[in-house]
């Protein structure tokens, strides 16, 4: 249609802008918190050897404390097949059959933990969610008892209670997401006190079960279920939860601009050509069957998926690419020096692993909630 | 790149936010949205950039319908300035900006340097290039808005859709906006409240209320007293711009029309 009116008629608007504001350096005085590719895979490599060190230390350390050199050659010795004298074996059996699988748990675990915890948190555009506050690590508890105490899934054989606990968090995710959906999708407040309420209804399901076993071990059971361990790690125990999280952890790094955009909203993410809702189911899968396969293993272990994944992008800002190369290794440094700390405080006893991660993991928490700017569910 | 919306309905809990609207938006004109709160304008958009499914009729992109294309094939020919567009993730200006790439990129894929230079360009075109580094976090709501511009930009789109584009804007950003919206040559679709501003910038305007479009055409057409009063419930008067000769409408305070009916 042609305008009735004179042209140019948009004079108003192009009238030559007023000087513009003082063109000052990009991010002149403000702290450049985005690395280089080349220097997180640097920072990345960094990390990667602390947690050798922490291994080897914490492998050395407990009631029977061998030196870092010590423990490293009875390692050795074990990988390469060297031989030990007849003196040595109860050292090596505590080293290669007790500590080394516990403590390769514990950094799994907390590696795992870490990622799915940087994921949910970007998928739900919520700071304060991960796995444990959405109810997902009580629902993988309630399936793992399931099969421990009932015995179903035994089709599956060894891999019954990683079944068990899959199909438990898959469960509780479903059941919270339905339960959180409003008319207007999800709101991140609605999720998270669905998640909190769900996750206590779980607790007490998988309490009942427990109560209802024929052994007398209920309350070493229902610590262990709700509060994490890494005492009953064997080397059986590590193949399916390693690669599960490695699998994971190679899937989400995939999707880190996906992330990103989807951190920006559904609508947002729409508008950039992501398909949130569709990337959101499929991740929900994957991020589930991650924290099945760990609480299988160690129980549920809170506050790690969400302290780390703040504590990550203080340092290397917000990028998922970059936060999910940075997380995996330190988490997994974190949760070998927990661990150490849950068999060494008040030994001979162990504390539950939850105990010392929640003593990290409320404080910061309600630092959180509080933080200025924080829009709690405000969206 | 033109656009038509064919008789689009949008209903959601058995009430209907749009009804049968029809409206087209021809290769690189302005049109703008106009209407009170409520009347539909920002469902009508969400139909355009895809973040809602009509329930009835058809979005044609340039001839194809907008149902049937891949998300990110469509994304690349039109962005979106919408109106919840934020993250509790303190990212970078320019990460924001450079997800503006994302529909051009597979996965990861890192920006190339044409690409890094075309973001810097947009950042500057927006007056936001010294906030580079900054953490969107800390951005005012009319700083934020121009990084989110500059993002609609980088996707290097021909179709803009933009909601509100000048909340939170001072009077000289609201004005380099429109321009730009202006100068770009694209194709612009835009919900605007200032009916002067709307006046100014759009080639045409479609009045929508309670979902229905009641009126289309120039300013001029459709900026009428009677229309306002009908549509918006107030009491203008229309004067043409004493250099551009756009209507424009005067306000008094007290010009509810409710009070002073009936209108001459």
């Amino acid at each position: 249609m042609v305008r009735s009116f004179p042209h140019p008629p948009h004079q108003g608007l192009r009238r030559p802008p007023p000087p513009a504001e003082p063109a000052r350096p990009a991010g002149e005085g403000e702290p450049h918190r985005r690395m280089s590719p080349a220097a997180t895979v640097a920072v990345a490599a960094g990390l990667v050897i602390a947690l050798a060190v922490s291994v080897v230390a914490a492998i050395g350390i407990g009631s029977a404390l061998i030196p870092p050199a010590e423990t490293a050659r009875y390692l050795w010795a074990a990988l390469t097949g060297g031989t030990i004298t007849a003196d040595e074996v109860t050292t090596y059996q505590i080293i290669w059959q007790v500590r080394a699988p516990r403590v390769l748990l514990a950094a799994i675990v907390g590696a795992g933990l870490s990622v799915v915890g940087v994921a949910v948190q970007a998928m739900v555009r919520n700071a304060l969610a991960d796995p444990f506050v959405l109810g997902v690590s009580s629902g993988a508890s309630v399936g793992a008892v399931t099969v421990s105490v009932f015995g179903v899934f035994t089709a599956f054989g060894v891999y019954a209670m990683s079944v068990g606990a899959f199909a438990g968090a898959l469960l509780a995710s479903v059941l919270v997401f339905a339960a959180a959906q409003g008319r207007t999708g999800l709101t991140p407040l609605r999720l998270v006190l669905t998640g909190v309420a769900v996750s206590f209804a779980l607790q007490a399901v998988m309490s009942v079960i427990i109560y209802l076993a024929p052994d007398g071990e209920a309350t070493g059971m229902v610590l262990y279920w709700t509060m994490g361990s890494f005492g009953a790690a064997t080397w059986g125990s590590l193949p399916v939860v390693a690669a599960a999280v490695l699998l994971g952890t190679v899937v989400l790094r995939r999707h880190g601009r996906a992330l990103d955009v989807m951190a920006l909203g559904d609508e947002v993410s729409t508008s950039l050509g992501v398909d949130g809702a569709r990337i959101r189911t499929r991740l929900f899968v994957l991020t589930s069957l991650l924290t099945g396969a760990m609480v299988a293993v160690s129980g549920a272990i809170g506050f790690v998926g969400l302290v780390m994944p703040h504590l990550v992008r203080l340092v290397v800002g917000a990028g998922h690419t970059r936060v999910l190369t940075i997380a995996p290794p330190v988490g997994a440094i974190f949760m070998v020096w927990v661990d150490l700390l849950s068999r060494t405080l008040v030994a001979p006893r162990e504390l539950p692993v939850g105990v010392i991660t929640a003593l990290v993991g409320v404080p910061v928490f309600v630092i959180l909630i509080r933080r200025k700017g924080y829009l709690f569910g405000g969206r | 790149m033109e656009v038509r919306m064919d008789g689009i309905s949008v209903s959601r809990s058995g009430r209907e936010l749009v009804r049968d609207l029809s409206l087209e938006v021809g290769s690189g004109q302005v049109v703008g949205l106009i209407g009170p709160n409520g009347s539909g304008k920002t469902t009508a958009l969400r139909c355009v950039y895809r973040a809602l499914k009509p329930t009835v009729g058809t979005v044609w992109l340039g001839g194809e319908d907008l149902a049937t294309l891949p998300l990110r094939r469509s994304a690349r020919s039109v962005a979106a300035l919408t109106q919840e567009d934020g993250t509790d993730l303190d990212f970078t200006v320019e990460e924001i900006v450079a997800l503006g790439r994302t529909p051009h990129l597979r996965g990861n894929q890192a920006l190339s340097a044409r690409e890094r230079e075309l973001c810097r360009g947009a950042m500057a075109r927006l007056g936001v290039l010294h906030l580079a580094g900054r953490s969107v976090l800390t951005l005012s709501g009319g700083e934020r808005r121009r990084v989110l511009a500059a993002r609609m930009l980088v996707q290097e789109p021909q179709v803009l859709v933009l909601d509100e584009p000048t909340n939170h804007l001072d009077m000289r950003h609201q004005l380099d906006l429109l321009s730009l919206l202006r100068e770009s040559g694209l194709t612009v679709l835009v919900t605007l409240h200032d009916l002067n501003l709307a006046s100014a910038v759009c080639d045409r305007l479609g009045v929508l209320s309670r979902g229905e479009l009641v009126a289309s055409g120039t300013p001029a057409e459709v900026l009428t007293p009677r229309l306002i009063r009908d549509v918006f419930g107030v009491t203008a008067s229309v004067v043409p711009h004493p250099l551009t000769g756009d209507p424009q409408l005067l306000y008094s305070l007290s010009s509810s029309a409710d009070e002073k009916e009936p209108c001459p």
